[in-house]
């Protein structure tokens, strides 16, 4: 197939189908893999074999694995390798065994079931940290495990490789060095010894090179000035990396990881980031797409009990190991089901040890190709299954309503003020109130914010304020005013309008976020409102003035000016908001007058006064006048 | 006031038809403590024709409206000044009233006659007793010499200065001698609308 055309099948796939997930909610990952299904020989047949598609692909998780490394500094990773290690290791032995275990129950041999154990117990990096990224979990401490975890298994694929050939069954048909993974190794014909010092000598090189050498070869590029050689030596560093790492038997997305890490600390960290992330989406995105053409749908309508089993059987094996183990290690049950229902399918490692391991005669052909499309469909259904989780952790939260909330006691029963809203701009109005001897009832929604505010010793309630029920426990009906300082302009609006028609004598004021809303909140039945940015903008524009060279009192009162006018024309606008063409038309208008008479005002503004008023210029004129007048009178007179 | 006038032709100005009433100027700076000047003010803002302008709650920032002021003056027949003497002085605020709106060639100079012909009316409170403000007294002056550059301000600007209304010791008056000067006050501050000027009656 020309380069083109499958340039197009790809890339249309890809736009057409991506947005569209995204929009129902199954995230990006499974819109990939749906374009891959869909395009796939097993589908619609619009590419053909996809080996070297995959290959090139792949490339896209060493890209994710530098970019990743980029984000870790070294301190990070020593913090990380309880994590790493014992997690992680633990999770690899772990499934390992599990699934060895169920395999020798369905008659495996027991090399055969270890080698099934091994394969299978690998997740996919790209599927995970991509679904993690998308639902945001990824810099928590669940990201950070499942990471963890990722990174140990790539750890472990070196002495899988080493381990797997010995528990052949078969006799090997072609020799395992032909398989995709150890496919570049140079090192594979000399003793162990010397592999190992090999392995050594290829971390140091890129350790050293990163250290020492890549620095002053950015610095002579970045003095170039040539945008695309920066790029070009960027992916120069990643494909280096991968190469030494793959010559030496190493995995190479970890080798572009260490990479990544020892660059963490280089002032070029955001340029590399900027530079490579647009490849990374693309490639991964190839990646997925590969992976649901690889699915062979054929294969699954001719067995499709015995598929349906492997897949329920695999993910819920792993997703049992990985959550008692992540209880055993002390992680909470709502993350620990996070991280076991993020790593319970196959990884792409699954692919390449299976290709060795048929290649190396411990699994068969026809068992490979069922457990390869099992991986594959794992994959497929990990999005699904996060969005599983998702909606039974907001089921569980529902059940259970008003446990975690503490509203706590209101034991203030006739406050002065009610206060809805604590975060940046609540607590600064709240703090005033409380400091002149006014008590305030607060209510917030925010549970961490509440903690904080606790933790320093403040009174505040866990509610949604917009909840008539709760502010009559509050003690609206005995309160003076209502104040409301909250995060959400509809929320603002809509308390403001049910707290008006329950109480039509209460005081109500209301953070605005802008001029259109504070017109909203007015029209609401809002007695005063400001637009939270509106003084402290001033009062910046304020000092620079003052820093411009302004004594500190005509940047005062030029502020004052300033605020007067706006003021004045947000006043006059007031009757015509909501005729939006009016609207515009009018405040354009009010923006220029404004404009003009500041003008006219600051004109007035002399060197060292303001406004017209210190302005003694008209009356030295006055006086010098009358000297003269006065003088030419005592020459007359003379 | 662009126009030039010869000093002769201005008496109440083109703006006399549209004047009337007292524009009863408060200034304090903690009213909500003053009990004088509380029952002075309340006393006074009931009259038709007053029109009642609490100078610290409108400008609480100082950032005072030259303009709006202006046109206040223009819209008064006279203007009353209501203050806590505070170092032989006007409070802050006021003085800055007057830097700010009274301005050369609006209240004085060749051009400056918007002012000429109102009447211009001082009522103070004090702390001390009435003996201190005396050549004898601790004051050493008297309520008249502490008032004169006010009265030279009314002169300035070809205003009539009326006699200030002074309440003496006012923190150590008790609630009916307070209602008493409240009735004066109001009384006097009527007086200003209806009878002629201090200065027409011969004063």
């Amino acid at each position: 197939m020309p380069f083109l055309l499958q340039a197009l099948v790809y890339l249309g796939a890809a736009v057409i189908s991506v947005p569209i997930a995204k929009r129902l909610g199954l995230g990006s990952v499974l819109g990939y893999l749906i374009a891959g299904v869909l395009i796939g020989p097993f589908a619609l047949s619009l590419v053909g074999e996809q080996t070297d598609v995959m290959k090139f692909a792949e490339f896209g998780v060493v890209i994710l694995l530098f970019l990743i490394g980029l984000e870790v500094q070294p301190s990070t990773l020593w913090d990380m390798r309880k994590a790493i290690f014992g997690f992680g290791g633990a999770q690899v032995v772990g499934t390992s065994v599990a699934i060895a275990g169920f395999s020798m129950l369905l008659g495996l041999p027991w090399q055969t079931a270890l080698a099934v154990g091994m394969v299978l117990a690998m997740s996919s990096t790209a599927i995970v940290l991509q679904t993690l990224d998308e639902k945001g979990l990824r810099q928590g401490p669940v990201g950070r495990a499942a990471f963890g975890i990722l990174l140990l298994q790539d750890l472990a694929v070196i002495p899988m490789f080493a381990l797997l050939p010995t528990l052949a069954t078969i006799a090997p048909s072609v020799h395992a060095e032909a398989a995709g993974h150890g496919g570049g190794s140079l090192v594979a014909h000399l003793p162990t010894w010397a592999q190992g010092l090999s392995v050594l000598a290829a971390v140091g090189i890129v350790v050293g090179g990163g250290r020492y050498l890549v620095r002053p070869i950015f610095r002579f590029i970045a003095e170039a000035r040539l945008r695309e050689i920066f790029t070009a030596a960027a992916l120069l560093i990643v494909v280096g990396v991968a190469s030494i790492m793959q010559m030496v038997g190493l995995s190479p997305a970890l080798g572009a990881f260490l990479a990544g890490v020892v660059l963490a600390e280089s002032e070029f960290r955001r340029e590399l980031e900027s530079d490579i992330e647009p490849f990374r989406g693309l490639l991964l995105g190839l990646f997925f797409i590969t992976v649901g053409a690889g699915i062979d749908l054929g294969l699954v309508a001719r067995q499709p009990l015995v598929l349906i089993g492997l897949v329920v059987g695999l993910m819920s094996l792993k997703f049992l190991v990985m959550f008692g183990l992540a209880r055993l290690f002390g992680a909470p049950a709502r993350g620990a089901a996070a991280v076991a229902t993020a790593l319970a399918q196959g990884g792409e490692f699954a692919f390449v040890l299976l290709t060795f391991t048929v290649g190396a005669g411990v699994i068969g052909a026809t068992l490979a190709a069922l457990l390869t499309a099992a991986v594959a469909v794992s994959m497929a259904l990990t999005p699904v299954a996060m969005i599983l989780y998702e909606r039974i952790a907001a089921m569980m939260d529902a059940a259970i309503p008003k446990v975690v909330p503490d509203t706590g006691e209101f034991d203030d029963s006739e406050p002065d003020i009610i206060i809805a809203g604590f975060g940046r701009f609540g607590q600064i109005t709240g703090r005033l109130l409380t400091a002149n001897g006014f008590r305030s009832t607060v209510l917030d929604s925010d549970i961490e914010q509440i903690d904080l505010l606790r933790r320093f010793g403040r009174r505040v309630h866990y509610g949604d304020a917009t909840r008539m029920d709760l502010l009559r426990a509050a003690g609206i009906e005995r309160a003076r005013m209502l104040i409301v300082a909250l995060d959400d302009r509809e929320k603002t609006v809509e308390l403001v309008e049910t707290a008006r028609k329950a109480y039509p004598d209460l005081v109500i004021l209301a953070r605005a976020w802008d001029r259109r809303h504070a017109y909203d909140l007015l029209a609401n039945g809002a007695d005063a409102v400001e637009r939270e940015t509106f003084e402290s903008a001033l009062a910046l524009g304020t000092t620079a003035l003052q820093k411009l060279g302004y004594r500190a009192h005509r940047a005062y009162r030029a502020a004052s000016f300033f605020r007067r006018h706006d003021r004045k024309s947000f006043e006059e606008l007031r009757p015509i908001w909501g005729q939006e063409e009016a609207y515009i038309l009018a405040s354009r208008d009010a923006a220029q007058t404004m404009d003009r008479l500041l003008a006219t005002d600051l004109a007035r503004l002399r060197p060292g006064d303001a406004g017209g008023a210190w302005d003694t210029a008209s009356l030295d004129e006055e006086l010098k006048e009358r000297a003269e007048r006065d003088a030419s009178r005592r020459e007359g007179a003379k | 006031m662009t126009d030039q006038l010869e000093p002769g032709e201005v008496s109440t100005g083109t703006e006399a038809a549209a004047t009337s009433g007292v524009l009863l100027t408060l200034a304090h700076p903690a009213l909500e403590r003053s009990r004088a000047n509380r029952a002075l003010a309340k006393a006074a803002k009931g009259l038709a024709g007053v029109t009642f302008h609490d100078l610290y709650e409108t400008y609480p920032d100082f950032a005072i409206d030259i303009e709006a002021e202006q046109e206040k003056l223009l819209a008064h027949d006279v203007i009353a000044l209501q203050f806590p003497l505070y170092w032989y002085s006007t409070p802050a605020l006021l003085k800055e009233w007057f830097d700010l709106v009274w301005l050369h060639g609006f209240a004085y100079g060749i051009d400056g006659n918007a002012l000429a012909g109102k009447r211009l009316f001082a009522a103070c409170t004090t702390g001390g007793a009435a003996k201190a403000y005396h050549a004898h007294g601790y004051n050493r002056f008297s309520m008249d010499d502490f008032l004169r550059p006010l009265e030279q301000t009314a002169y300035l600007c070809g205003m009539v200065w009326e006699t200030p209304f002074v309440v003496h010791g006012a923190a150590l008056k008790n609630d009916e001698d307070l209602k008493a000067e409240a009735g004066r006050y109001k009384a006097r501050i009527a007086s200003l609308m209806t009878t002629p000027a201090d200065a027409e009656m011969g004063a």
